[in-house]
């Protein structure tokens, strides 16, 4: 099928967004390519349509955020806030992204394949995502649901304050947040893992990594601890 | 919000280019920073015994009618240094022999409104309030030629919008700072500084991590050990860039809460807050381009 074209360098990002904004049943199976995206931000946001969309360079600010069911591929890299608040659908980003990568994500796959920034993940809310490259610091905090998977090396406090997402990484952890810990990885997880390195196309052995989840420490208030966490 | 960039020219043909390829980056940053607009550039540094000095008359009464030539005339006539004067406007560079300080104490009490913006052999300085494009227009950025610049668009939040509050500042001699993002501790810095003997021009929280570095420079730390002590002096969100005549040089907040992004081929190293202001240049498609880490150094040698 042929892929429509968007050229940002003439038209802005209005009429792409307008264009994808519009009926779901019209655009379902569509292609869209995005040409010169030059950093212009809020590229594809609010998708709502079955709708295959690549962004042919580097994207800015909060790209396809808020995605539901389209596919988006960026071919450079991403500004702060790629794919935040995705409800579903695939957001894959060639190169690297900013701080705050699927931030507050409730489902979908977010797939990096460079480093992240800081703070990738937070408030991650049933979302899976998938780095292959390293983590910054205070990636996965508070976050509530999901999946992380982190091939490379995880910064500062990782997964401070988790609630029940899982947060997997091959490589070296900096240091970890207040109530995460390293778990054993058993059956479920290394099943889990094969599944999304799949669905992102990175060839890594599942067993290599660490499982890191919450111990649940902070989930009640300790009227004894004085204070003192 | 604030936007920085920064560029370095490799290639030293592409010199004579510097300002045109660089009006579009700080153009690109309007959104960031549409209230002022100012940059710094390097050119090949003049003879050992000759200084410039960049002022700015928009805060006189007369402002761009400013009489420069009075003022040049009666410098030559008073300390016999052969000044001359480059006008724009309300902004002139004036080269002359001898030290800067004799000079630039004279140009105060000569013109007490007269704003310092710069001094050294190699550094030249633009900065007044308006749009990126209006600032770049009312001086003629794009014919700017040199090795290096360090530009800034600001969105005040810590202090008034003011000509003289806009970036870059400077200290001592060419050295300059622009700054995206806001001190926490400023004045804590600035009590530490003023009882050294370091004057404040503004109540701006970039002045204090301008003279601070700049301190630990004239001290005689080199630029990694100055950069160290920052991290440990400086408290708050900050991307800083900064200039010196052979160097450019980047350092983010170990929170990175502000942006950087930086394209390199082997012609320039080009340095922004976001990639928008990048993509003009040339065979940008084939750099390498990234994202400073928080925390860590970056130096590009001119």
């Amino acid at each position: 099928m042929e892929s429509l074209k968007f050229d940002l360098s003439t038209g802005g990002v209005r009429p792409l967004n307008q264009y994808l904004h519009g009926p779901a049943s019209e655009l379902n199976g569509q292609r869209i390519t995005v040409l010169n995206p030059d950093g212009a931000h809020n590229i594809a946001v609010g998708l709502n349509a079955a709708v295959k969309v690549t962004i042919d360079g580097h994207a800015g600010y909060y790209a396809a955020g808020m995605n539901k069911l389209a596919d988006v591929t960026i071919e450079g890299s991403a500004g702060t806030g790629v794919a935040e608040n995705m409800m579903s659908g695939k957001v894959h980003v060639k190169g690297f992204a900013s701080n705050s990568a699927g931030a507050s994500a409730h489902g979908g796959l977010l797939v990096i394949e460079g480093d992240a920034g800081l703070r990738c993940g937070i408030s991650l809310k049933g979302g899976d995502i998938v780095v292959g490259g390293s983590v910054g610091s205070f990636s996965g905090f508070m976050a509530q649901a999901g999946r992380m998977v982190i091939c490379g090396n995880a910064g500062d406090a990782l997964g401070d304050s988790l609630y029940e997402a899982v947060i997997y990484v091959k490589g070296e952890i900096k240091s970890l947040g207040a109530d995460a810990q390293i778990e054993p990885l058993g059956d479920a997880d290394t099943t889990a893992l094969a599944g999304l390195l799949a669905a992102a196309g990175l060839d890594h052995n599942p067993r290599d990594f660490k499982r890191v989840a919450s111990a649940r420490t902070l989930y009640h208030w300790n009227a004894d601890a004085d204070q003192e966490y | 919000m604030c936007g920085i960039v920064g560029l370095l020219l490799k290639k030293p043909s592409l010199r004579p280019r510097l300002g045109e390829l660089m009006v579009p980056m700080l153009i690109g940053m309007t959104e960031r920073g549409p209230d002022s607009a100012g940059l710094a550039v390097f050119t090949p540094p003049l003879p050992a015994g000759q200084r410039k000095i960049s002022v700015y008359s928009g805060l006189t009464e007369d402002g761009a009618n400013y009489a420069w030539s009075g003022l040049v005339e009666a410098l030559n006539a008073e300390l016999k240094v052969q000044a001359r004067a480059s006008i724009k406007g309300n902004h002139a560079v004036l080269t002359f022999e001898g030290e800067a300080d004799p000079v630039k104490a004279f140009i105060k009490a000569h013109g007490p409104k007269l704003h310092l913006l710069s001094a050294g052999r190699g550094i030249e300085l633009y900065k007044d309030i308006g749009t990126p494009a209006e600032v770049a227009e009312r001086y003629q950025f794009s014919q700017l030629s040199g090795s290096h610049l360090v530009g800034h668009t600001r969105m005040a939040t810590e202090s008034a919008v003011t000509p003289d509050r806009a970036h870059p500042f400077t200290a001592g001699e060419d050295f300059c700072l622009v700054h995206n993002g806001s001190l926490s501790n400023p004045n804590g810095v600035r009590r530490m500084l003023e009882p050294r003997g370091i004057r404040f021009e503004t109540d701006n929280d970039t002045e204090a991590a301008c003279r601070f570095l700049e301190w630990r420079l004239r001290e005689g730390d080199d630029l990694h050990t100055a950069l160290q002590k920052g991290f440990e002096a400086l408290d708050g969100f900050y991307t800083f860039l900064m200039g010196t005549p052979t160097e450019l040089a980047l350092i983010r907040d170990p929170f990175a809460c502000k942006p950087a992004v930086v394209a390199e081929t082997d012609d320039y190293v080009a340095i922004a807050s976001e990639f928008r202001s990048l993509a003009h240049l040339p065979d940008v498609k084939h750099a390498k381009v990234f994202e400073p880490a928080p925390e860590e150094m970056y130096v590009w040698k001119a």
